[in-house]
């Protein structure tokens, strides 16, 4: 039994982006998304980064704790632009060459832009999660974007249930142990005592659910049209923040545009 | 004032399609599962992590082999739930909870999510919701990891050359029919001998 | 349904020849109820697990969930309507409280309904405070739900259902997962909310006394679900009181008859703990002295060996011990296992826990020794690190400070500290049973099950011999044993996750009797059993102890610390 713990979605969060709606989080964490997407050059990826990283002061987590929490996703950018270094046909001086792998000066530039760019995609999301209530963002799918609010609630009942599943999670490996399994050693049995947790976690789940399902409908869930108990408030925080957001993605455009280093990804 | 409790106002016993519009138990069963193969695959990568890391550094595309595990919530929903979009609701929600464990959400993932699930989506649409057997279960993991593979080759991979792309892509597609497709079938065959399928069409189809 | 409107009186439900049969079983759960049940009536309704109290109350809440919309037949009616038209009509609630909570605040959560029946925006909030008040849960409305207790995250479904204004309140077993506490608490919420406003109320629990001065009317199902008896609260009881003993229903004033253990345990408990009171409970019938029988004695003793019944030999003991949830990673505790280990093999004593700073301590300053024969039964309030202590003396955790250390008797051919044993030594030596049964099961047949445990034995006798493993006919005649014993020699080919209630507790032990370990630790075995399930278990419990087994049980039932005639170890009082 090793203690691995959600991170807690639902704790209080503070900060300036805490109080922007999350309708226009998540339109804004869009925008600049799809900017990045769709370019492949290393100045817009560049620019829309700076960008982000100013709006990240917004968050209200000191440098240290960005850090610790961002540090998979900057490993996972850094791994990825490794695997363009390798896999990529540009040219250029060889400055490795082992086996069949070369890099080349051409090769390294194009993995540096695709890690740059794994890390301006990310963090758009990340700023969003770090700073939305998951209560309050559900309430801005359903109420403001009118996504079907049967299936947002239950999304929202269900990711409630999550931090129940990883405690449970932790209890099911005692429990297992309690019996003598996944004493084994090596991969394979590894590998089938995870399955067999897993299967058990999952059969308990799909008991809850069913249980959860009788308590939404009893409570008149999907019966008809409904209201709303919480409003959206809309204010001076989300001009601000969604002129934050339009400069950084036009602004990234604008630039690389007026270098003439602009590139689609199909280009 | 309804009459005798029986049946034919609401569902239409047999084989056939059964209704095909979602009830409360559907929805939330969905919602649920999305969100423990969200947990599952989240442990499954702290355990693999170093694995992962390791042949994704030393050769890329080999990275496709595991990528089945993403891909499981869309193929679990359709065999379990059985309703037009089941699939997709359950891959895009796993997707997204996946996103929030791994503090990596973002847009990209709702878009992988929605390509994935269609891919499985699409291949039960193909049988009209009436086929569930291991052959189309396969075959809607294998248009997953299809799916899968080419649009983070357009997305993501778009420097490399272009046969390490057509690699990626076999592999992840290999990859989800086995993980997403064949093995998720056992899954649902030993979930129905345990009854916690009762109050759903896949647990009455069994009887 | 306004705010302003009048207070609702009760809902008159009415069940006409209604039937409930399950596609694939062999027996209708119910068949022909026929009854009425008038407004404002209190009913409580008991009968057998598996009677199909529950399917009547689902069906009278208009959820229950029929896979293939053929196993309802008759009418069930609620004001002359359809359940399933009156949403907001009828409030229901089930036992477990993890999915009676669908929201993350306290607040939203009891709204939740409110928005479904489209209650005006304005007129949610002023409900949703009267109806936390009138549950008795003084809670900001941004309070997380996942910070409440069981007791309280019923409550607040009950808050949830109350502020629907139900003029029907359905509760299936709603205490069933509540320490006695809670129960009261709950309960007399109930009873205010139904007596103020008149809602008629049909109440399933096998609990009789907690319910009997709020209900007026008791109806009682036999095990083909059929209506036995139907009457006023008090003639009833009186009435059917045989039929419900033999059911399992706990009726007032009433224990099963079990048999006592042959060696009852000495009232001078060696066993301390944090702020303990009174660290025993003498048992009713003085027990004679015993000599006292010091670990080395019996250290010559194999842990093959059969022990004496009644020895009283320490077997398990824990000094100074604190324990805690939190633990080390997993690999960090692999980590210290294999050095651990190495140290053992040199003949060194395995090194000493470092000490984790900063852990949050669920129990310290325990010291206590677990004596074969004997039982010990851990209580204290909810919180004060019963199962945790449990799990540590089972060398499922590791200690954040102090020891437990195996006597050379139980430890044999492995390390002294529980928690350096591995699957095979672990399960020969402790058997530990979860409060929960399907957290352990492992295998997809009843049989397949209790085999598993002694295939883990032979294939450790296997590798530690590089022999073949002998023969399983002692395997075969000990699982056909407790089929037998435990009555579920019919069940041996089900799926164990299909068995009921009663009957996955009682696999649960099996499983781990299986492999004849000498000491069995269980956290709260009876905990929402009925009646029939808690005898079985005492018996069975009993005949271990008489074996000379040390039993270690997490408990907060007082009839089971009696039966057992357990030395009591009270935390965190």
């Amino acid at each position: 039994m090793s203690t691995v713990t959600a991170p807690s979605m639902f704790a209080p969060r503070t900060g300036f982006l805490a109080r922007a709606n999350p309708v226009v989080k998540l339109l804004g964490a869009l925008l600049i998304t799809l900017v990045i997407v769709v370019s492949a050059d290393p100045v817009t990826n560049a620019v829309a980064l700076a960008g982000q990283l100013v709006l990240l002061a917004g968050v209200g987590l000191g440098p240290w704790r960005l850090l610790t929490t961002l540090w998979p996703v900057v490993l996972a950018a850094v791994i990825s632009g490794w695997g363009t270094a390798m896999l990529s046909t540009a040219g250029g001086p060889v400055l490795l060459h082992v086996g069949w792998v070369s890099i080349t000066t051409g090769s390294l530039a194009a993995g540096a832009a695709i890690a740059l760019r794994g890390l301006a995609i990310a963090l758009p999301g990340i700023t969003v999660l770090l700073t939305t209530d998951p209560t309050d963002l559900a309430d801005g799918l359903a109420q403001t974007l009118r996504l079907p609010a049967r299936f947002v609630l239950a999304a929202l009942a269900a990711l409630r249930l999550v931090e129940v599943m990883v405690t449970e999670w932790g209890v099911l490996a005692a429990a297992r142990r309690a019996r003598g399994a996944g004493g084994g050693r090596g991969p394979w049995n590894a590998l089938r005592e995870f399955g067999g947790q897993a299967f058990t976690l999952l059969v308990q789940s799909l008991r809850r659910a069913t249980r959860l399902a009788m308590t939404m409908e009893a409570r008149g869930f999907g019966a008809g049209p409904r209201t709303w108990a919480r409003t959206l408030h809309y204010g001076r925080v989300d001009v601000l923040v969604g002129a934050a957001v339009v400069l950084t993605a036009v602004g990234a455009l604008a630039v690389s545009m007026s270098l003439g280093t602009h590139r689609f990804i199909w280009q | 004032m309804t009459q005798v409790r029986s049946t034919t106002a609401r569902t239409s016993p047999g084989r056939g399609p059964r209704t095909q519009s979602w009830r409360v138990v559907d929805i939330v069963v969905a919602a649920v599962l999305a969100a423990v193969c969200a947990v599952i695959f989240w442990m499954w990568s702290n355990l693999l992590y170093p694995v992962v890391a390791t042949s994704a550094v030393a050769y890329p595309p080999s990275a496709g082999l595991i990528s089945g595990g993403w891909l499981v919530a869309g193929t679990l929903g359709a065999l379990i739930i059985r309703k037009p979009g089941a699939a997709l609701f359950c891959e895009l929600l796993a997707a997204v909870l996946e996103g929030f464990l791994g503090t990596h959400f973002g847009w990209t993932v709702v878009i992988s999510g929605l390509v994935q699930g269609l891919g499985v989506e699409l291949v039960f649409l193909l049988t009209g919701y009436r086929r569930f057997g291991l052959l189309v279960a396969t075959l809607g993991g294998a248009v997953s990891g299809l799916f899968l593979g080419v649009s983070e080759d357009i997305m993501y991979n778009y420097e490399w050359a272009t046969d390490q792309k057509v690699v990626y892509a076999v592999l992840t597609t290999l990859s989800g029919a086995v993980i997403a497709g064949a093995l998720m079938w056992f899954v649902v065959r030993a979930l129905q001998a345990t009854g916690v399928l009762g109050a759903l069409a896949s647990g009455a189809a069994r009887r | 349904m306004t705010a302003a409107g009048p207070v609702p009186a009760g809902a008159a439900v009415e069940l006409r020849r209604f039937g409930w049969h399950y596609p694939g079983r062999q027996d209708a759960s119910l068949s022909e109820v026929t009854t009425t049940v008038a407004p404002g009536e209190r009913v409580l309704l008991l009968g057998p697990s598996g009677a199909g109290k529950s399917t009547l109350l689902q069906a009278l809440a208009g959820v229950e969930q029929d896979p293939d919309g053929q196993s309802g037949s008759g009418e069930v009616l609620v004001d002359g309507a359809d359940p399933r038209d009156a949403r907001g009509a009828v409030g229901f609630m089930h036992q477990d409280p993890e999915t009676q909570v669908v929201l993350s605040r306290v607040g939203d959560d009891v709204a939740f309904g409110l928005e479904n029946l489209a209650v005006p925006r304005e007129q949610i909030w002023p409900r949703v405070r009267d109806a936390l008040e009138r549950v008795g849960l003084d809670l900001p409305l941004e309070h997380p739900t996942t910070a409440l207790s069981g007791g309280q995250k019923q409550r607040l479904a009950l808050a949830g259902v109350l502020a629907m204004r139900p003029r029907l309140l359905l509760l299936d077993e709603p205490t069933a997962s509540v320490d006695g506490q809670g129960a009261q608490e709950l309960c007399g919420a109930v009873a205010r909310a139904v007596r103020d406003e008149g809602i008629t109320l049909v109440v399933v629990e096998h609990r009789v006394a907690l319910w009997e001065s709020v209900v007026d009317r008791v109806v009682v199902l036999d095990e083909h679900g059929r209506v036995a008896f139907d009457g006023p609260t008090h003639e009833t009881l009186h009435e059917a009181r045989a039929l419900l003993q033999e059911q399992g229903t706990w009726v007032p004033g009433w224990v099963p008859e079990t048999r006592p253990p042959a060696h009852r345990s000495d009232s001078r408990a060696p066993a301390t703990g944090t702020g303990t009171g009174p660290a025993s409970r003498a048992p009713s019938v003085e027990a004679p002295a015993t000599v006292p029988v010091t670990a080395t004695a019996t250290a010559t003793a194999t842990a093959a060996a059969t022990p004496a019944a009644s020895d009283g030999a320490v077997l398990l003991s824990a000094r100074d011990l604190a324990v805690s949830r939190v633990q080390p990673t997993r690999r960090a505790v692999a980590r210290r296992r294999r050095r651990a280990r190495a140290a053992w093999r040199r003949g060194q004593e395995a090194p000493e826990p470092a000490a984790v700073p900063d852990v949050p301590v669920a129990a310290e300053n325990i010291s206590l020794d677990v004596r074969a024969g004997r039982a010990l039964a851990v209580t204290g309030v909810n919180g004060a690190g019963k199962s945790t202590l449990a799990l540590t003396l089972a060398g499922l955790l590791v200690p954040v400070r102090g020891t437990v250390r195996a006597s050379a008797r139980l430890a044999g051919d492995a390390p002294r500290d529980p928690s350096l044993w591995d699957g095979g030594e672990l399960v020969a030596r402790v058997g530990t049973v979860f409060q929960h049964p399907e957290h352990q099961f492992l295998r997809p047949t009843v049989r397949q099950e209790l085999e598993f445990g002694p295939e883990q034995l032979r294939r450790r006798a296997g590798v530690a011999h590089r022999t073949d493993p002998p023969a399983t006919e002692d395997d075969a005649a000990r699982v056909a044993e407790l089929l037998h014993r435990l009555r579920l020699a019919d069940l041996a080919d089900a799926n164990p996750f299909t068995l009921s209630g009663g009957q996955k507790r009682r696999l649960s032990v099996a499983t781990v009797l299986a492999a004849a370990p000498d000491v069995l630790i269980l956290d709260e075995p009876t905990f929402g059993q009925d009646a029939r399930t808690w005898q079985e278990l005492v018996d069975l419990l009993v005949t271990e102890l008489d074996r000379g087994t040390a039993v270690v049980a997490v408990t907060h039932d007082r009839d089971l610390i009696d039966a057992l005639a357990a030395e009591e170890l009270e935390l965190g009082a």
